[in-house]
């Protein structure tokens, strides 16, 4: 017996694929987003805040990197939910994904700063500029510039696993495809569908990330040569 | 929670521990013939292995699951054992991932070594067994030990599509029935903790040491 591939009727699904991946998209920004802002924090403090907080921030970031991430949501949208916190599962996936990608952002940056000279901080200060200058420019924007390509590999990822926020009822791509499962019970093509989906949001990510690199980070633009 | 339930969560980590340890092998078997393929001397070979690191690197592992789960039924495969397919995607997605550190750590090996090995009329076999492997492996250890931690939180997609009994499936089970899910999901949490924290541990102590040697 061979099987007789039919994609037709799954395709007829596509502006339910269509909505998920919007979805996907939209879950994928507001993490990455708060996520960097919150690893940056995070990073600030574990370099060169006070003792106790350094603590928490490595605790917060050893638990959260060798735990998974499937793990993690269920504790925290089944566990807010049996003391009664309710909240649109929306929210919860994100606020899920953002605790995840805080702490690898966390790392991430950490070794970015860790890795600008003793001797560049000096010559700023020299210079004339104050601690908080310093910081700024010779310190973390140069930190966040060299480590950008680790984290926009990080967020790819990050946006490959918000499928795995299908698990606690999150609409997104690939939740919305289990609807087409069930219509259909054409579960493979639903699969090829689905990577070709995951492939093409994988490139436009990617390619926001050129982009936003471009903008943002003016002079290696101009000069093509990383820090 | 009775002794019988938190038997029942060590037998998941177990099954989390098999397929990790399934996983390991083959996609590092795998990942070593892609990595080899990466600085193949052939471009076509090049080309095919950098677009599979691409592909699969840019695939959620939930999605090659499917794929690996009713893929085979389709080829004439009557029931596909959940082992099977979550080991066979857990092995093409590591494997890219194997074979991309692993290319960086064979191409880190300084030049004047292939050099002096091709100097030495050693052929391109001898050269990369007996001269640029061991040096490379030296490098690869710290970033391998680190991704095996990868390794074991992604069994936990086992969970989903396939529903094979790996640690995070029993503890949805657990909770499923009892309706507590801080203390199942915490208890899990705290077997994978157990699991990756040592791994995460020994890989910066090995790559501490690598920077000590002036690697």
């Amino acid at each position: 017996m061979t099987y007789q591939f039919d994609f037709s009727s799954v395709l007829a699904y596509w502006p339910l694929f269509l909505d998920g991946a919007w979805t996907t998209i939209q879950m994928s920004f507001w993490a990455t987003l708060a996520g960097f802002i919150i690893g940056v924090l995070c990073a600030v403090a574990r370099t060169g805040g006070p003792r106790r907080l350094r603590q928490i921030v490595t605790v917060y970031v050893e638990v959260i990197r060798n735990t998974p991430l499937l793990i993690q949501s269920y504790f925290l949208i089944f566990g807010m939910a049996s003391v009664g916190i309710r909240m649109p599962i929306m929210a919860g996936a994100v606020l899920a994904l953002v605790i995840n990608i805080g702490a690898y952002t966390c790392e991430i940056v950490r070794a970015g700063i860790e890795s600008v000279h003793k001797g560049q901080r000096e010559a700023g200060a020299c210079l004339g500029l104050s601690p908080g200058q310093v910081y700024w420019y010779v310190i973390l924007r140069p930190a966040i510039e060299r480590v950008y390509p680790a984290l926009a590999s990080q967020y790819v990822l990050l946006m490959l696993v918000t499928s795995i926020l299908s698990a606690v009822g999150a609409n997104e791509l690939f939740g919305a495809s289990n609807q087409v499962q069930a219509n259909t019970f054409r579960n493979f093509e639903v699969f090829i569908v689905l990577w070709v989906a995951y492939l093409a949001l994988t490139a436009l990510v990617r390619g926001a990330f050129w982009a936003v690199g471009q903008c943002v980070f003016v002079r290696r633009r101009k000069l093509g040569t990383p820090l | 929670m009775s002794s019988q339930q938190l038997t029942y969560l060590i037998e998941g980590a177990g099954g989390t521990l098999l397929l990790s340890v399934l996983t390991f092998i083959f996609a590092g078997l795998l990942g070593l013939a892609i990595a080899l393929a990466r600085v193949s001397a052939a471009a076509a070979v090049r080309r095919i292995a950098a677009a599979y690191i691409q592909v699969i690197q840019g695939t959620p592992l939930l999605v090659l699951m499917g794929v690996c789960y009713y893929g085979p039924n389709l080829a004439g495969m009557d029931s596909v054992p959940a082992l099977f397919a979550a080991t066979l995607a857990l092995t093409i997605q590591s494997s890219a991932f194997f074979g991309e550190i692993w290319r960086g750590c064979i191409q880190s090996v300084a030049k004047s070594q292939w050099e002096a090995a091709e100097c030495l009329g050693l052929g391109r076999l001898q050269r990369m067994v007996h001269v640029i492997l061991p040096q490379a492996l030296r490098i690869a250890t710290p970033p391998t030990v680190g991704f095996m931690v990868q390794i074991v939180k992604n069994t936990s997609i086992a969970s989903l599509v396939i529903g094979y009994a790996e640690l995070s499936y029993n503890a949805k089970i657990l909770n499923n029935s009892t309706f507590e899910p801080f203390l199942y999901f915490g208890l899990a949490a705290m077997l994978y903790f157990a699991i990756c924290y040592p791994l995460s541990r020994w890989s910066r102590q090995l790559e501490g040491r690598l920077n000590v040697a002036g690697g």
